[in-house]
Formats: structure tokens, C-alpha cells, sequence
């Protein structure tokens, strides 16, 4: 009885306040975050820096002339060594920052759920490294001019670099929320993503074939990132790697909201 | 408005908040008083739902914290300690965050913004970036972006600390001006701060409360309350002193007579009475008949310092120091 009356005038009350939903949370949280990194040299930085680098390893080191190939694979085979370097750089101050400048107490006394602050700091940050891969389309540009690439296998590249950004920064999303220092924040979200990319490496898996049994190192190549990556680049987009993707990107945005909930108090 | 019962907090061992109740209506300006590491910050930020109680409840406007976060977080305007704020945002971009946030659009949303910025006059400021700002800017970006939404509720966590004497002024007029359409809690070391803007205040220590009542009612607990006050023209003889002393001392319900200082021939004496007696007439005729020069003659109201100190310490400290002081009575 008592109870059926509280939610009646709840749902008044917020209705009269003109409560905001969940998704005008995460895109409010979303829009100040990706334009807080236009706020500060960083996010001009790490552009500059990821155009350069692509450049200088699709040119220089992947011989992208010399293969004679109107394709993107030298292009596209150096990002996940290349993400695993720059994406913990954005990564880390996901979660410290905030705990550090003490933005941490306004943000989470905001009319908001933790799930929409963790999605919005998320998506800003994926955002922003789409928006980084989209501006190296004047290499998409180039190999079109020079040749007549197969711009579906390009596309799904491009899909798979995106998503392999993703599963980064959710990682780096969780491990930001550990700690309010950045630089441990990078250093720990370097290796623990190092881990994740060399799981599928030839190295690892000619050490383990001789003698592991297979279900072992089928489950390590599993988890690799890069063999998920290697599989969209040669443009096949199969639906069990959209759904790893996925469902890293879950798993480490919850431990993000978990972890951001145990430490807050400290 | 405000509704909290039993509230405990626990990390790890440390126990923060052991067991905190109290009430805040609407018009009700509640001055949130202790030692640092009391438990104010950790109780203020059980109520606006950043800590989760480890037992205990806080209800705001009718609901439940730990049920319904996102309806308590609507109600209430928080400042929270040195008012945090996006450092490289402007004052302009990070109070239509705020707006945005809280689910103002459109006009109503343009008509807030400017509202608040006149009201704590931000004007000057709007589209510099919030780290280039003083100290007293940055506490009135942080007092904005609480107050917006023109909460029911606002709780603020130290809104004057670090200011100078005419932002402190600033902040408390404002809170003055806000103070009869909401309930608001404040937390404060400074306790003339409690004198001018709360009409209730709350003394915490050790995680609980140790005095709840309006600063009249606090005061009253000192010793000096009703202690009268007397500075007396001696031309610095010591003879003449220890004459008026004696003198003060053996009027009936005089407790003692205490702290003499001396200074350009004048004596200044604290006459404190025995316990709910009144001897501010007593000691005003017995000046009037020795024929004393009397410079000064004032009661006393009490002083909050001493209760604070008092009720705050723990009893062994509190003890030495009394014994001290009517050591030096003698």
C-alpha cells in the first residue's frame, strides 16, 4: 500500500523535474569528454603522431611501394603495434584524471548512473580514435589512385582497426580506474594489452604447439587480438569476431564501473 | 527535506561515520561542525549518494539514496570540497555541461545559466579557462554549477575555505539570500561562519554527533556563558590589582575570577559565576560603589570556540586543560 503511493509521486516528481534518460546521460558525458580533448594540445598530439607513424611504417618499413600491390596490408598490419602504444596514452587519464582533479565527486553526484558515465568516457575516447583513423584517408586515397584495390577488404580493415581500438580502450578504461596516477596507468594497460596481442603471435604458438594440448592453444588464439584482427584485414568480418569484440568491450566496461565504484571512497 | 538515520561508514577498519542521524527542513541552513577527519565529508557524501552507507539511510525529498541515486542526485545542488571542476573547460562551456546534464534545454536552459552567473557574478570571466582563475572564481564556478538547477537541496562541503574575508562575505550572503526556500547543510571550520548564516548547527566528532542545536543553545554550554567581563583602571599598581580582585572574588555566586592581563594601567578580569547565576548587576554596583575607573563591563554571550573544543577533545585532554587554566587562577 505505502509502497504504491512513494512510486506514485516519484514518478511525478521526475516527470515535472524533466528527468533526463540514461542516453542523454552517456551522450552529454560523451560529447564534454571528446571535446575536452580538443581542449588541450594532447588531442593534436597524438593525431599528428599517429598520422606520422602510419606513414613511416606503411611506406618505410612496409615497403608499400616496392610490394607493387594495390592493397592497405602494410598499412593496416602495423595498428595493432602501433594502438598498443597510443591508445593506453588516451586510455589513461579516462579515470585517473577525474580522480585526480577530484572531478570524480562532481561527476558522480551528477543526475547520471556510473554505467552511463563509464559508456560516455568510453565512447568519447573511441570517438576520438576513430576520428584519428578516418583522417588517414589520404592513404586510402593514394591506393586508389594508383591502382584498383578491393575497397571492401579496405572497409573491413577499417572496421577491424576500429574495433581493435575499442577493445584497447576498454582495457585501458578499467585500468585507469585502478589508479590516479597515469603514468602506471599506461605502463600497466601496455602490458596487460601486450598480453592480449602476442596470445595469437607465431611466436607464442610455436612454443606452446609442440607441446600444449590443442584446446589449450586454441584458447590462448582465442584471445588473441591480433588473429581476430588478421581475420577482418583480410576482409572477412566473421560474426564470432564481432562478438569477442563485444563482448571484451562489455567485460572491461563493467570491471571499469566496478573498480570506479570500489575506489571512489578512497 | 533531508532524512538520515543510523548512517555508518566503514573502510576497512576506520570506522568514519558511527551512527549519525538528523533531520533538515525546508528554511533550515544547518552548520555541519568538527575536527578535521571527523566524518563530515564522508556523511555529506553518503547523503549525495557518491558513498554507499555500509548501514544506515539518507533520504532526500522522500527518497531513498541507495534506491533511487539518480532522484536523490536531481533534488540535490552539491559543492563538494575546493570545488572541483574541469580545469581546461570555461566557466561558459562547463556550466551548459552542467545544464545539459541536468536536463535544461532551450530557453529555460539559457535563462539558468544566466541567472546563476549574475548571482555570483562570473560575468567577467565566462570564456577563460577555469584553471587560469583565482581561487575565489573557481568556488563561484563550483557554487554555479551546484545551484542551476535551483535545487530543493544543496549541500556544500566547505563553501567558504581559503577564501579572503570579502568572498567569504560574498558566499555567505548568497547562501543567506537562498537559505528560506531550501534546506541546505554546510560543513565549516570556521565557527563565526555558524553565527552568520546557520540557524542550526551540528557538531561531529569521532564519526558521531556531540551537539545538535541552534548556535544560541550551544554557546550556552560554555563556560563563559553569563561570565562578565570587567577592565578596570588600575594605573598598572599590582596593589590595585590584587585589591579589585579580591574584591570581585568574594561577591556571593562568583565562581572565580580569572585571566588578568594588564596593559597601559588597566586590569581586564573574567568574572565567572557559579552555575545559572546571573551577577552581571552584582559586579556593575560593586564597581559603581569602590569608585573603580571602569573601561570596559561586558556578559558574555559563551564562546562556540570553547565549546567546540571541549566537546570535540577527548575527555582526558579537556580535563588537563581546565586544571591548567584554574591552576592559574589562583
Amino acid at each position: 500500500m505505502s509502497s504504491a503511493v512513494s512510486t506514485n509521486t516519484e514518478s511525478t516528481r521526475a516527470s515535472a523535474a524533466a528527468a533526463p534518460g540514461p542516453l542523454t546521460g552517456t551522450w552529454t558525458i560523451m560529447r564534454r569528454e571528446l571535446g575536452g580533448y580538443f581542449l588541450t594540445p594532447v588531442a593534436y598530439v597524438f593525431i599528428v603522431i599517429f598520422l606520422l607513424v602510419t606513414g613511416v611504417f606503411t611506406f618505410q618499413l612496409g615497403g608499400f611501394f616496392e610490394a607493387g600491390q594495390a592493397d592497405l596490408r602494410s598499412f593496416f598490419s602495423f595498428h595493432p603495434w602501433l594502438y598498443l602504444f597510443l591508445v593506453p596514452a588516451v586510455s589513461m587519464r579516462l579515470w585517473s584524471e577525474e580522480r585526480k582533479q577530484g572531478t570524480i565527486e562532481l561527476l558522480l553526484t551528477l543526475p547520471i548512473t556510473l554505467g552511463a558515465a563509464v559508456l560516455g568516457k568510453f565512447l568519447a575516447a573511441w570517438a576520438f580514435a576513430g576520428i584519428a583513423l578516418l583522417l588517414t584517408f589520404p592513404i586510402w586515397i593514394t591506393v586508389n589512385y594508383l591502382g584498383k584495390p578491393d575497397n571492401g577488404v579496405i572497409l573491413a580493415a577499417y572496421i577491424g582497426s576500429f574495433l581493435l581500438a575499442g577493445g584497447f580502450l576498454a582495457i585501458g578504461s578499467a585500468i585507469s580506474a585502478i589508479t590516479r596516477n597515469q603514468v602506471i596507468a599506461f605502463v600497466i594497460t601496455v602490458v596487460i594489452c601486450f598480453g592480449f596481442l602476442l596470445s595469437g603471435h607465431p611466436v607464442v604458438l610455436s612454443v606452446l604447439s609442440g607441446w600444449a594440448p590443442q584446446a589449450l592453444v586454441d584458447a590462448i588464439t582465442g584471445f588473441s587480438f591480433l588473429t581476430r584482427f588478421d581475420a577482418i584485414a583480410k576482409g572477412v568480418i566473421d560474426l564470432r569476431d564481432l562478438i569477442y569484440f563485444a563482448t571484451l568491450i562489455a567485460l572491461a566496461l563493467f570491471a571499469t564501473a566496478v573498480i570506479v565504484d570500489a575506489k571512489k571512497g578512497a | 527535506m533531508i532524512e538520515i538515520k543510523g548512517l555508518v561508514k566503514r573502510f576497512g577498519d576506520f570506522t568514519a561515520v558511527d551512527g549519525v542521524s538528523f533531520g533538515v527542513a525546508r528554511g533550515e541552513v544547518l552548520g555541519f561542525l568538527g575536527p578535521n577527519g571527523a566524518g563530515k565529508s564522508t556523511t555529506m557524501k553518503m547523503i549525495t549518494g557518491f558513498l554507499t552507507p555500509t548501514a544506515g539511510s539518507a533520504m532526500v525529498c522522500g527518497h531513498d539514496v541507495a534506491k533511487h541515486p539518480v532522484l536523490v542526485k536531481q533534488a540535490i545542488g552539491y559543492l563538494p570540497e575546493g570545488a572541483p571542476a574541469y580545469p581546461d573547460m570555461t566557466p561558459e562551456s562547463f556550466l551548459g555541461f552542467i545544464a545539459d546534464i541536468r536536463g535544461l534545454r532551450g530557453p529555460d536552459r539559457k535563462r539558468r545559466i544566466d541567472q546563476v552567473v549574475s548571482r555570483v557574478h562570473l560575468e567577467g570571466v565566462m570564456r577563460q579557462s577555469i584553471d587560469t582563475l583565482s581561487k575565489g572564481y573557481k568556488r563561484r564556478v563550483g557554487l554555479a554549477a551546484a545551484i542551476l538547477h535551483d535545487p530543493e537541496v544543496l549541500i556544500m562541503d566547505e563553501p567558504t575555505d581559503g577564501l579572503d574575508p570579502n568572498q567569504k562575505h560574498e558566499v555567505r550572503t548568497l547562501i543567506q539570500e537562498m537559505s528560506a526556500t531550501k534546506a541546505i547543510i554546510l560543513s565549516t571550520h570556521i565557527l563565526e561562519e555558524v553565527d552568520a548564516v546557520c540557524t542550526r548547527a551540528v557538531i561531529i566528532a569521532r564519526g558521531r554527533i556531540v551537539a545538535d542545536g541552534t548556535p544560541e543553545t550551544l554557546r550556552a554550554r560554555s563556560r563563559h556563558h553569563n561570565a562578565v567581563a570587567i577592565t578596570v583602571r588600575t594605573g598598572g599598581r599590582s596593589d590595585a590589582i590584587g585589591a579589585v580582585r579580591a574584591e570581585l572574588q568574594r561577591l556571593n555566586n562568583v565562581l572565580g575570577v580569572e585571566d588578568a592581563s594588564i596593559h597601559d594601567g588597566r586590569a581586564s578580569f573574567v568574572i565567572m559565576p557559579k552555575s545559572g547565576a546571573t551577577i552581571l548587576a552584582d559586579v556593575s554596583q560593586l564597581a559603581r560603589s569602590k569608585g573603580w575607573d571602569v573601561d570596559e563591563l561586558r556578559l558574555e554571550p559563551g564562546r562556540l570556540d570553547e565549546v567546540f573544543r571541549t566537546i570535540t577533545q577527548p575527555a582526558g585532554a579537556g580535563a588537563r586543560r581546565t586544571l591548567a587554566r584554574e591552576g592559574g587562577a589562583e
